[in-house]
């Protein structure tokens, strides 16, 4: 029996995000799957469209209520069981929204989860990071149940757009609980490149001293187009915002290129950069464990480098 | 009672090597050191807190596992939790998220917490689990990866660090909240703590006497060590590190 993969879409309301993209991506390594997206939202209309032209999605269900509107996973996760019964898998990516939603819906089904997919073995056999990435482990669910997986995105590039899926309405009759109510969010600056998708990243750490000292990173990211990083350290002292951080507790991500400034390399920081292309590490310390891992390093200080590095970039 | 029920792991500590057996059946855990796993630390702290700022009375720490991680329970009630439960388990090995949220579960039938609080995720599976299953099998609210907890009559408001930067919930109590790291740093133990912290009621319970089978749901193939990265090169100066990478098409 061939795979049926319902995928559950990540948005802001008006854009689909690139996790779901590489969701499919994931799905699509199940050869023969036929792959569903399911988009819940108050009106889902503008993402579902976007959903229907990943290349491998047979069909998109557009789920439309109120209540969706800012996708909390104690009001989600019924109304996708609600839809999982036809399907042998149901994946969300391994974002904030996927990992606070998808186990809330593997225990509903009574499934276990597998999270942090980074490749796919067989229809329920997997390899997924443990201990920070210094382990990889291949699990097997032996076919007992439906499979629930989080999709590591760092690990599949974004199927590309060009299909044409099917776009239905799906009705959902389940109670929503009212028990957890949205109140804000703070608001994401657009103006730069997003830390989770782009292609180059400059990253800081405690190195930079304060948060004055951190805008020196922003000039050197702007020369590069590069979207901006941080260490826990950094975060924790409150030089950038926590958004910003990378590693086991933060975004893993897989830029083309990874520069980091005045961070030591701990291994939480590093399992947030295990696949990108290339890394640059700059730092005082020459046995700083950062120059393990790095394709290039150079040693300095750091407030000497970055100015001569701006200049040269021009 | 307004009690705050903790579920804290037994994992190996943040500052252990971490590496894979030869034979590729687990990672190697003997003679290494143990601890609580750090977001649990956290999560305890953080009931502490609660209690002491009067929103709770009692802090009720439980862990399902071997029998050794009455270690770690000692350390939480040396921290200044009230009580323990250890829900023992038979073989030496942890449990899936599965089981640990359906023993949870049992104990706030039993505990009738005001509040659940656990870690985001435990730093050996890196799973982030356990509090999300808990909450949809309690059928409760859950409020993750949480830097901010304020109490208030029967609500709770939740701070979250997500993706797109911080979140603020309002959930109805009893409730979920699984810990970010900087939701709190928690305190040393000090020693006159840990003398008394042997005095403070453990009780051990069979997970098989709560009627729940350890099933074991994933089968564990095998384990490799991640692929090592190729040496790379040194530079000298800004120069060289631009050069560098023009050569690679990096920079134009
Ligand atoms: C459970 C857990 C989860 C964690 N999760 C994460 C995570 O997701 N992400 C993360 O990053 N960390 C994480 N950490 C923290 C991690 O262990 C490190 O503490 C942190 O990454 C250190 O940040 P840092 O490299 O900026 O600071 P430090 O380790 O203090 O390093 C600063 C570096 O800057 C160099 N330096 C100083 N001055 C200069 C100068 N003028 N020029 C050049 N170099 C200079 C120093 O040589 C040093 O190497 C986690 C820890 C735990 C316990
Ligand atoms: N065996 C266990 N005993 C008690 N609490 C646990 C256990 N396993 C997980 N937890 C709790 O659930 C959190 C998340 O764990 P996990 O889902 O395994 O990543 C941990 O930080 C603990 O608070």
């Amino acid at each position: 029996m061939s795979a049926k993969i319902l995928i559950v879409a990540e948005h802001d309301g008006s854009k689909l995000n690139p996790s779901t993209a590489k969701c499919v991506t994931c799905a699509k390594a199940m050869a023969g799957a036929e792959i569903v997206v399911a988009v819940f939202a108050a009106d889902s209309s503008a993402v579902a469209s976007q959903a229907a032209q990943l290349d491998g999605v047979s069909r998109v269900l557009k789920v439309d209520n109120a209540a969706n509107a800012h996708q909390l996973a104690a009001v989600l996760a019924p109304q996708i069981v609600a839809l999982a019964g036809p399907y042998s898998h149901v994946f969300g990516p391994s974002t904030t929204f996927g990992k606070d939603l998808m186990p809330r819906v593997a225990a509903l089904l009574d499934a276990p989860q597998i999270s942090d997919v980074m490749a796919v073995e067989g229809p329920t056999r997997f390899r997924r990071p443990i201990y920070a990435g210094n382990a990889i482990v291949t699990v097997d669910t032996e076919g007992n149940s439906k499979v629930v997986a989080t999709v590591r995105i760092a690990s599949f590039e974004a199927a590309p757009t060009g299909g044409s899926a099917a776009v239905e309405a799906a009705s959902v009759n389940v109670e929503l609980p009212t028990h957890t109510r949205f109140v804000s969010v703070s608001a994401a600056r657009s103006d730069r490149p997003d830390l989770q998708t782009a292609a180059r990243v400059v990253s800081g750490g405690r190195a930079l001293g304060s948060a004055e000292g951190f805008q020196i990173l922003y000039k050197l990211a702007d020369k590069l187009g590069a979207a901006v990083g941080a260490s826990r350290a950094a975060v924790d002292a409150g030089y950038a915002p926590n958004e910003l951080q990378v590693g086991q507790t933060g975004k893993i991500i897989a830029p083309e290129l990874y520069i980091a400034i005045g961070i030591s390399g701990a291994i939480q920081h590093l399992t947030g950069i295990k696949d990108a292309r290339t890394i640059v590490a700059i730092n005082k310390d020459g046995e700083a464990p950062i120059f393990e891992v790095a394709d290039i390093g150079l040693v300095g200080d750091l407030f000497q480098i970055i100015p001569e590095l701006e200049k040269l970039l021009g | 009672m307004n009690r705050i029920l903790v579920g804290i792991k037994r994992v190996v500590d943040y500052n252990v090597r971490i590496r894979v057996k030869p034979d590729g059946s687990g990672v190697v855990t003997d003679g290494v050191k143990m601890s609580i796993n750090p977001f649990d630390e956290i999560a305890i702290e953080e009931a502490l807190r609660l209690k002491e700022r009067g929103a709770a009375e009692e802090v009720v720490v439980a862990t399902i596992g071997p029998a050794d991680t009455q270690q770690q329970l000692r350390t939480a009630l040396a921290m200044g939790a009230d009580r323990a439960i250890l829900v023992q388990t038979d073989g030496p090995g942890g449990v899936e998220p599965g089981v640990a949220a359906r023993v949870l579960h049992k104990l706030c039938e039993r505990e009738q917490p005001l509040l659940v609080i656990l870690g985001k995720q435990a730093i050996d599976d890196d799973n982030s689990q356990t509090g999300q299953m808990l909450a949809a099998l309690w059928n409760r609210p859950q409020a993750t990866f949480a830097s901010k907890v304020e109490l208030t009559g029967g609500q709770a408001k939740v701070t979250r660090e997500v993706d797109a930067g911080l979140e603020t919930l309002e959930v109805d109590l009893p409730a979920v909240v699984t810990t970010d790291l900087r939701l709190n740093e928690p305190r040393y133990v000090k020693l006159p703590e840990i003398m008394k912290a042997k005095k403070k009621p453990l009780e051990t319970l069979a997970l098989s006497s709560l009627g729940i089978e350890a099933r074991q749901r994933l089968k564990l193939v095998k384990f490799e060590p991640p692929a090592q990265r190729q040496k790379g090169i040194r530079v000298k100066d800004a120069g060289e590190l631009v050069d560098a990478l023009k050569k690679k098409g990096l920079v134009r």
